[in-house]
């Protein structure tokens, strides 16, 4: 394979994590994930967040509770959300005295939210708060062409009858046509399915490694519901029970059955299909996150503590670099700052936007020119063990509404953790404009 | 005073719908008054009387008195609120004979939403075979008055053991306030409050669960045991969970996802509730399902999966909480829902007629093993309610349903709901083993 040129590592090294506390990680709820236009068409990405929001209150007896902070955010915001996470939370039954603020980084945003929220609870600034996102590609919203926005803002700032003709004179019929928010990085013009293929065939991904990792999310995701392990992390919303997405009786057969819908003009053969990417998703999800006091003050059980968290970004305009791929990068800076190797990993939870972006993640841990360039490390990072990865499922069959994912990899990974009665996890998401966040988590 | 549910009865209530019924003799039925904040125990004056010595008498007018009633010596012109008749040393026919003298004025007296209440003693303490006929006799008299007490009134007996002291208080505001709207024709017995009855739990319960409380009756009961500062875990199936949050939330209390048939409900609810509340004070197993065939029709699943939820499960789960150190705290009251078909019968209900009878001995055997502890348990058997599962039935059987009640009308689940609160309530220290219809005097299995 071919190695970019080499460069200073992406993440500067920094001290040993020194917080003064850890978080806790109580529990977390969603609604179910609903593919975009289906079950959710009606619900605004604020109406999927107060769900969400009233299923997390009910679980842990939250009603009328004044929390430290909830902080949240959407990918795709209608401008009329201004304090989206606000308005959310005076719909709920929270106290309305519940401070709030909305966070935004693409697909990372529900994870950078519980690290925000997780750091003042360290600093004792809060005592308890929520942490999440939610998304509604069904509800996305849909902006005018910017001639017509430009027409229009000169109407409205015309004072005489000759000014208002002349800004009217400006319009014309294609002005008309209204522009919807596309998965596009603005600097390369590329959709992220181009980006993540084009990383795909520079790593070598096989489609067969793809599928096999889409149908194991599924299988996974299936399991997990069979046994009740949900029943504690989600609440039905509008009459659905499962994520949507979830297909139980796929097989490696009628994935490879599925045309190449990305990277089709590229040197090597496409491998990346809808079954191996994930759909546009709509739902919501959340996760309590408090001190251990406040916990035991409250009578709730610590899944989990966040340990330390890590965000990277890497160059995808000039350099070339893999737009999915901080995360390559964030793992081993945040695993040595804190001591950790990846066998001390009981469980890996690595964002599937695409099966392609998960192999494309640990194949370049496994490979020791790119650790030593690279990551300025001594040799290959190592192996991730598939039995540990992903156990629960995850964004291939639950589906990924993008502010969501975090909380949902949060909550079901805390949620593993306190069910095996112990261990170590990481969870790592990738996301739009080359960035990256990764976390620790520890049982209790 | 809240309308009644159904369409006929708010037809008749007035206008040309009340002039019609009135000609064709059909059926009116009063809108009931019930409870609401900061309301009246009485709609007006109380009197009391009694039979004999009437050792309660004093103490019956000295209690109502302190919860907000108006006592008058002789029925005036005032129409009465309530009637209180001390007929518990009633021991021979002449003083039965006595009765109907100072009774029928005052019963001709009552008000709208009046009440009828007569105090006899325990069948098994009477000491002569006459003083037992006599006794008997009451429940004869109550269940005519019952029947015909007009405009919402109704009439109970509750039968009042020697020694039951303050025991009586509480069901005896319990049966005079508008707590008990659809409770008519009803035997009440009041033992000795259990020890430790009048300790720290006399404020009331701290926590309470209730299962299959994400609708309707379930839903009720929960936001009835709210009212009074309990925190209630409202329970039922992941899939009801939407409704069972909104629940949860409107009554400050907290959703648990259990499916109560599993193996692993009994452990994990006992788990659940000693954790997070340091045990339960109230279990109200509410959770039931029908499924209707004639009993030749009825296959196993049928038959078998109506008594896995109706009755395995509220075993199940009693045991478990039983058998978990600390998971029932001191004083705790079950309360288990049954069904006038449970004590009737129904055509085409032998699965749910067999386990909702089956409840009704578990409270018994139960009550027997939590009276130590100062705890006790007691079923409430509904009559027609008006819930969504009602609102399925055909309309022939729930025209019939609704009208074949003292009361005329299907009552409403927040009625169960009072009737569940009280018996989980210090109100009930001297209740245990016992079924209160909540029927409006329904004519099935009365």
């Amino acid at each position: 394979m071919s190695v970019p040129p080499a460069a200073p590592p992406v993440v500067p090294p920094a001290a040993g994590s020194r917080l003064p506390r850890r978080a806790a990680v109580l529990g977390g709820n969603r609604t179910p994930f609903a593919r975009a236009g289906r079950a959710y068409a009606q619900a605004s990405a604020r109406d999927l967040l107060t769900a969400a929001l009233d299923g997390l209150v009910a679980r842990y007896g939250l009603a009328g509770e004044q929390l430290g902070e909830v902080v949240a955010g959407a990918v795709l915001q209608h401008s009329k959300d201004l304090n989206l996470t606000r308005e959310a939370v005076l719909s709920t039954a929270l106290s309305p005295r519940t401070p709030t603020y909305d966070v935004a980084q693409a697909c990372g945003t529900g994870l950078e939210a519980a690290v925000l929220l997780a750091n003042k609870i360290a600093l004792g600034q809060v005592e308890s708060g929520i942490a999440g996102g939610t998304d509604s590609a069904s509800d996305a919203p849909i902006a005018v062409d910017d001639g017509l926005r430009r027409v229009l803002l000169a109407l409205s700032r015309a004072r005489t009858p000759q000014q208002r003709l002349a800004a009217l004179a400006r319009l014309r019929p294609g002005h008309l046509r209204p522009s919807t928010p596309r998965v596009t990085e603005p600097r390369t013009g590329l959709s992220m399915g181009e980006h993540a293929a084009r990383t795909a065939a520079q790593w070598g991904v096989s489609r067969e490694a793809q599928d096999l990792l889409a149908l194991e999310s599924h299988r996974h995701l299936a399991e997990a519901y069979e046994r009740g392990f949900f029943d504690d992390l989600l609440t039905p919303y509008l009459g659905l029970r499962r994520d949507d997405n979830l297909r139980p009786d796929t097989s490696l057969e009628k994935l490879a059955k599925l045309p190449p819908v990305f990277g089709r003009d590229g040197e090597v053969p496409a491998t990346m299909t809808a079954g191996n990417s994930t759909p546009l998703t709509d739902g919501a999800a959340v996760v309590l996150l408090a001190s251990d006091e406040w916990a035991a003050e409250h009578r709730l059980d610590v899944l989990a503590h966040l340990v330390d968290a890590q965000t990277a970004a890497v160059d995808h305009v000039r350099a070339g670099e893999g737009l999915l791929t901080a995360p390559v990068f964030a793992v081993p800076e945040l695993l040595r700052r804190n001591g950790w190797t990846l066998d001390d990993l009981d469980l890996v939870e690595i964002h599937e936007a695409f099966a392609s972006t998960v192999l494309a993640t640990t194949a370049p841990w496994e490979d020791e020119e790119f650790c030593r360039t690279r990551l300025g490390l001594d040799g290959a990072l190592g192996t991730i063990d598939r039995k540990k990865l992903n156990v629960a499922g995850s964004s291939l069959a639950t589906g990924h509404p993008f502010a969501a994912t975090g909380a949902r990899i949060l909550a079901t990974t805390a949620t593993l953790l306190a069910e095996r009665g112990g261990g170590r996890a990481l969870i790592s998401i990738c996301a739009a404009g080359g960035q990256g966040v990764a976390a620790l988590v520890e049982a209790p | 005073m809240s309308a009644p549910a159904d369409a006929y009865a708010r037809f008749v209530r007035q206008g040309p719908g009340a002039a019609l019924a009135q000609r064709l003799g059909a059926p009116r039925p009063a809108a009931l008054r019930r409870w609401a904040p900061d309301q009246e125990l009485l709609t007006g004056p109380l009197l009391v009387l009694g039979a004999a010595a009437a050792p309660l008498a004093a103490d019956v007018a000295r209690w109502l008195t302190a919860a907000g009633a108006d006592v008058v010596e002789s029925p005036g012109d005032d129409r009465l609120g309530a009637v209180v008749l001390d007929a518990s040393a009633v021991r021979t026919t002449a003083d039965l004979a006595s009765l109907r003298e100072p009774l029928a004025p005052a019963f001709r007296r009552l008000a709208p939403n009046g009440r009828v209440l007569v105090l006899g003693g325990l069948p098994g303490q009477t000491a002569t075979v006459e003083a037992a006929a006599v006794q008997q006799a009451l429940e004869g008299l109550v269940r005519t008055l019952g029947k015909e007490a007009r405009a919402g009134a109704t009439a109970n007996l509750l039968r009042v053991g020697e020694g039951a002291g303050e025991a009586l208080r509480g069901p005896l505001e319990f049966l005079a306030s508008a707590r008990s709207a659809f409770v008519s024709g009803q035997v009440l017995e009041v033992g000795t409050a259990r020890a430790g009855a009048d300790g720290p739990a006399a404020a009331g319960p701290r926590t309470a669960v209730v299962t299959g409380a994400a609708q309707g009756i379930g839903a009720a009961i929960a936001e009835v045991l709210a009212r009074s500062g309990t925190h209630v875990v409202c329970v039922d199936l992941a899939a009801q969970g939407e409704q069972l949050a909104r629940v949860a939330n409107r009554v400050g209390g907290s959703a648990l996802h259990l499916d109560i048939t599993a193996d692993t409900a009994p452990a994990a609810l006992a788990e659940h509730l000693l954790r997070r509340h340091g045990g339960v004070d109230v279990v109200v197993h509410n959770a039931g399902i029908t499924r209707d065939r004639s009993f030749v029709n009825l296959d196993d699943a049928g038959w078998s999966s109506v008594l896995e939820v109706n009755l395995r499960a509220p075993l199940r789960l009693t045991d478990g909480l039983l058998t978990r150190e600390g998971a029932l705290r001191p004083r705790a009251r079950v309360v288990q829902l049954s069904s006038i078909n449970g004590i009737a019968g129904a055509k085409g209900q032998a699965n749910y007629a067999a386990s909702k009878a089956g409840v009704i001995g578990m409270v018994r055997a139960l009550d027997a093993r939590l009276a130590p502890t100062g705890g006790g348990a007691n079923a409430v058997a509904p009559g027609f309610v008006e819930t969504a599962m009602t609102a399925r039935m055909p309309l022939l059987p729930r025209e019939v349903g609704r009208r074949a009640s003292s009361l005329q009308q299907g009552g409403l689940p927040v009625d169960v709901a009072e009737a569940v609160a009280f018996l989980a309530g210090p109100a009930a220290a001297g209740v245990g083993g016992q079924v209160l219809r909540v029927c409006g005097q329904n004519l099935l299995g009365a």
